[in-house]
C-alpha cells in the first residue's frame, strides 16, 4: 500500500487507453462498489492468500477516503500455516476492518463435522461458511475466485446466486450483460460475488508488483521440512502428516496458493521476490491448481461438485 | 524479463460465435494453446481424455469444455470466459455457443465485446446461423467483426471459395452497419493463419487472426461523457460520488448536470483510488466531488451540461428475451439502467425480427426466449438514457422480474437504422 491512485501504469495514457491492469482494476472497483451499494450485509472472504489480499487492497482503494464498508470473514480450517494467520491478523489491524472467523475445528469438536481419513479439511469448510453466512445474515459474500483457475469456473458469473441452502444451480444463474450486475435475491438467498473474475494468476502478481502489496512470507522461497505425498511436497504439522514411510527432508520451497496444510503443496523454487515469482510463473509449465492443490486432483468434476454444495 | 512484460496495448474483449461443428472449440483451444495459456498438465488431461475416446490426436476442443451437464450432452450451452495474452495485448474471450436456440448467449457475450469472431465452415459457406451471428453483433454494436473462414484445408485452400464467402459476408455485415469487417481464411485444426501465417495459402496477404486481434484499433468513436453515480463516499469533511465512467472524460471545473433532476453544478475534485487528479476518462472508476450541496444519490447520472441526455419515461427498445419465460404486454417489471432501478410496465411488443430473412412479423404482444422484437415500456420515474447507437452503456437496459429477481430481457434503446 505504498501507492495511492489508479491509472499510474498506463503507458499510453495520452491516448486515453488504460493498461490491462488498470482496466481490470477499474472493473473490480466497480464490482466492489456495486456490492456496497446494492446489499444490506456484505462480507469479504479473507484467507490471507494472494487473491483475497489483492481483493482487500482493491476494496480499500474503492472507498477511500472512507473505510471499507464491510467486515472480513475467514474460514479457518485449523490447519493454517502460522505465517498466514500472523499475516491475516496484522493486515486486519492495519486496515482497521472487523474480522469474523468461522472455525472448522469447533465444528469437529462439537461433532457437527467429522475428520476425514486423509485428514484433509478443505472439503469441511462448506458447513462453517454457510452457517456463518446464515448467522450473520450476509446477503453478499465477496470471494477472490478467478475464472482462469479451473475449467468449471470459466462459466461462473461475477454475481453468482446461491439458494437458501447455499447451493449453486447452473440453471438459475443469470446472464450478465454490459456492466449491469443483477444482485436481486429472495430472503434467505445470497450472492457470491467475484470481483477478480477476469484476472489471471499473472495479472494478480503483476498487480502485486505494481502496487507493492505485502503477502505472507510463504509465497517466497524459504527452507522448510517437507515430505512427499501424492506427488506433492506437504509440510508436517499438527494436522497429522507425515505418515509411516514418508521421510521428511529439507528443501527450498515456496507456495503458489495458501490453504489447508494437509492439501496445499509447496513447489521447489528459489524465487525470493515478486519479480522472481513472476518470471517463474511466466515460464512455468503447470497450472496453479495442478501444482499445489491435492483436492482438485481427485476428479475433473471435483470443483464443480464442491461449488454445487456451496464451497467458494 | 521481456517475457513478463505482457499486454502493453491494454485489454481487448472479444466474443466468438459459430454453428455447431464449425470448429469454434478447436479454434479457441488453438488460440489458448499457441499463446501458452494452456499448461502441460491441462494438455496431458486433454490427451488422456482424447485417448479414452479413441481419438488419434489431442482434441484441443476439450480445453474449452465446461460443466458436466454440457459434457454429457456434448454441446456448450452457456457463455464461458477464456483468458490469454501476448506481448501486445491481454484478451478476455467470451466463448458463446452457436446452437440455434441460444441467441441470448451470443447477446450476452457480444454486450461487452469490442470484437466478434464469427466462424463459418468453408465447405458450407454463409449459412443461416452466420446471418444470426452477424445480426446479433450488429444489434449489440460490436465495432469490429472478423469472419474466420475455417476448414480451408477441406476446400484445397481455394482462394476463389474464400473470396466468395468473404464477399457475401462483408456485404451482409455492411448492410447492418458494422463499421469494421475483416475476413480471414484459416484452418483451426492445422493452425493455418490462426497464430502463424499459412504456408498453404500464399495468395492471402492479410493478417493472421491473432495479428488482427493484436492490432485492431480499440479507440472507437468518442461518446459524450456519462458518469453514473454508484455509491456515495462519506468521510469526515468529505462527500464524493463514486462511479465508473461509461464514456468520455471529466475534468475538474467542468459544468455538469445531475440527472434526472437536472440540477447544474461544477466538478471541484476528482479522485482515483484516493489520489486527487485533474481528469478521469472511461472506463476508469473514480470519485467525483461537486461544488454545490445538491442532493445526489445512487442512480443519478452526471453529464456535461452541454451534452446531457434527456430523461424520459417512455422508452422504445430492441428487446432480446433472455429468460426461459416470456414477457407480455401489461407485465410489471423492474427496469435497470446503469446504476438506476425503476419500476416499469411493458406497453407494447411488436415487430419481431426474423434474423434470417431480416423481416419482421407481428409478435402478438409476447416475447419468448431468444426472440428479438421492439418493446415499449413506461417507467415510474424518468431515466437519463441515450440511444444505444450513441452509447453502448447508457443505451442499455435490463428488464427484471421483481419477485424472483430473474433477468428477463436485454434492451437497447432506440431502433437501429437498418431495422426492417
Ligand atoms: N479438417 C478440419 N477439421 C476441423 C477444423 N477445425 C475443426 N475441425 C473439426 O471439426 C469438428 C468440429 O470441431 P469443434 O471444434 O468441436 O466444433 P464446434 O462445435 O464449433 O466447437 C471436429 O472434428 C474438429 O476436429 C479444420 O480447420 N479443418
Amino acid at each position: 500500500m505504498t501507492e495511492r491512485g489508479f491509472g499510474v501504469r498506463a503507458t499510453t495514457r495520452a491516448r486515453h487507453i488504460l493498461s490491462h491492469l488498470d482496466a481490470l482494476e477499474a472493473e473490480s472497483v466497480h464490482i466492489l462498489r456495486e456490492v456496497a451499494a446494492e446489499f444490506d450485509r456484505p462480507a469479504l472472504l479473507f484467507s490471507g492468500g494472494k487473491d483475497s489480499t489483492v481483493m482487500l487492497h482493491l476494496a480499500r482503494k474503492a472507498f477511500l477516503p472512507a473505510p471499507i464498508p464491510f467486515p472480513l470473514l475467514h474460514v479457518d480450517t485449523g490447519h493454517n500455516f502460522p505465517e498466514t494467520l500472523e499475516f491475516r491478523d496484522r493486515t486486519v489491524e492495519r486496515f482497521g476492518v472487523r474480522l469474523l472467523v468461522a472455525d472448522v475445528q469447533s465444528y469437529i469438536d462439537a461433532g457437527l463435522l467429522q475428520e476425514r481419513a486423509d485428514r484433509t479439511r478443505n472439503p469441511l469448510q462448506t458447513l462453517p461458511l454457510l452457517r456463518a453466512i446464515e448467522a450473520n445474515r450476509f446477503d453478499a459474500v465477496l470471494g477472490g475466485g478467478r475464472r482462469d483457475e479451473e475449467k468449471a469456473r470459466a462459466k461462473e458469473r461475477v454475481f453468482s446466486l446461491r439458494d437458501e441452502f447455499g447451493q449453486w444451480d447452473p440453471r438459475r444463474q443469470r446472464p450478465e450483460l454490459w456492466r449491469l450486475y443483477n444482485g436481486r435475491h429472495r430472503p434467505g438467498e445470497h450472492l457470491r460475488v467475484f470481483p477478480l473474475s477476469n484476472w489471471t494468476e499473472l495479472d494478480v502478481w503483476g498487480y502485486i508488483r505494481a502496487e507493492d502489496i505485502e503477502l505472507p512470507s510463504i509465497y517466497f522461497t524459504h527452507r522448510r521440512e517437507v515430505f512427499l505425498r501424492g506427488g506433492m511436497w506437504l509440510a508436517p504439522g499438527s494436522w497429522g502428516g507425515p505418515g509411516d514411510g514418508e521421510p521428511v527432508q529439507e528443501r527450498m520451497v515456496r507456495y503458489r496458493t495458501v490453504g489447508d496444510m494437509s492439501c496445499t503443496g509447496a513447489v521447489d523454487s528459489p524465487a525470493a521476490s515478486v519479480d522472481e515469482v513472476i518470471a517463474e510463473i511466466a515460464a512455468s509449465r503447470v497450472t496453479e491448481r495442478g501444482s499445489s492443490r491435492a483436492d482438485d486432483r481427485m476428479s475433473e468434476a471435483a470443483m464443480e461438485d464442491r461449488k454445487r454444495e456451496g464451497y467458494f | 524479463m521481456t517475457t513478463t512484460e505482457i499486454a502493453v496495448g491494454g485489454l481487448l474483449r472479444l466474443a466468438t460465435a459459430g454453428s455447431v461443428d464449425d470448429g469454434k472449440s478447436t479454434l479457441v483451444g488453438r488460440l489458448l494453446h499457441d499463446t501458452s495459456a494452456v499448461m502441460p498438465d491441462q494438455l496431458e488431461a486433454v490427451r488422456r481424455v482424447s485417448r479414452d475416446k479413441g481419438l488419434a490426436q489431442a482434441d484441443l476442443a476439450l480445453l474449452t469444455d465446461g460443466l458436466r451437464a454440457e459434457r454429457e450432452q456434448g454441446i456448450t450451452i452457456d457463455v464461458a470466459y477464456r483468458y490469454f495474452a501476448t506481448a501486445k495485448r491481454r484478451f478476455v474471450l467470451a466463448d458463446t455457443p452457436g446452437h440455434v436456440q441460444y441467441t441470448r448467449n451470443m447477446v450476452t457475450g457480444a454486450s461487452t465485446a469490442q470484437l466478434a469472431v464469427i466462424l463459418v465452415d468453408a465447405r458450407l459457406g454463409f449459412v443461416e446461423q452466420t446471418g444470426r451471428h452477424t445480426v446479433v453483433s450488429a444489434l449489440l454494436r460490436v465495432p469490429h467483426v472478423a469472419l474466420a473462414v475455417n476448414k480451408m484445408d477441406l476446400v484445397d485452400h481455394d482462394e476463389a471459395r474464400f473470396a466468395e464467402i468473404a464477399e457475401e459476408f462483408t456485404e451482409y455485415a455492411r448492410r447492418l452497419g458494422v463499421p469494421d469487417v475483416v475476413a480471414i481464411p484459416i484452418s483451426a485444426l492445422c493452425g493455418d493463419n490462426v497464430v502463424e501465417p499459412s504456408p498453404n495459402m500464399s495468395w492471402y496477404a492479410g493478417p493472421t487472426l491473432l495479428e488482427h486481434l493484436e492490432t485492431v484499433d480499440t479507440d472507437g468513436v468518442p461518446e459524450a461523457t456519462r458518469f453514473p453515480v454508484q455509491y456515495v463516499v462519506r468521510a469526515a469533511d468529505f462527500r464524493g460520488y463514486a462511479g465508473q465512467l461509461s464514456s468520455g472524460m471529466l475534468r475538474v471545473g467542468d459544468e455538469v448536470a445531475v440527472l434526472p433532476a437536472g440540477h447544474h453544478t461544477r466538478i471541484t475534485g476528482i479522485e482515483l483510488g484516493g489520489a486527487p487528479v485533474q481528469e478521469a476518462f472511461a472506463p476508469q472508476s473514480a470519485v467525483v466531488r461537486l461544488a454545490d450541496a445538491v442532493d445526489v444519490a445512487r442512480g443519478d447520472m452526471i453529464a456535461p451540461v452541454a451534452t446531457q441526455p434527456i430523461p424520459a419515461d417512455r422508452l422504445l427498445l430492441v428487446g432480446c428475451q433472455l429468460a426461459s419465460r416470456p414477457i407480455r404486454v401489461g407485465d410489471r417489471v423492474l427496469l435497470r439502467h446503469t446504476t438506476r432501478t425503476v419500476r416499469a410496465v411493458v406497453e407494447g411488443i411488436d415487430e419481431r425480427l426474423d434474423v434470417h430473412s431480416l423481416r419482421t412479423d407481428n409478435a402478438l404482444d409476447t416475447l419468448y426466449t431468444n426472440e428479438i422484437a421492439l418493446v415499449s415500456v413506461r417507467t415510474a420515474e424518468p431515466v437519463a438514457v441515450d440511444p444505444y447507437e450513441a452509447n453502448r452503456h447508457c443505451g442499455a437496459v435490463l428488464l427484471i422480474d421483481e419477485a424472483s429477481g430473474d433477468t428477463l430481457t436485454a434492451g437497447m434503446v432506440g431502433v437501429p437504422t437498418w431495422w426492417p
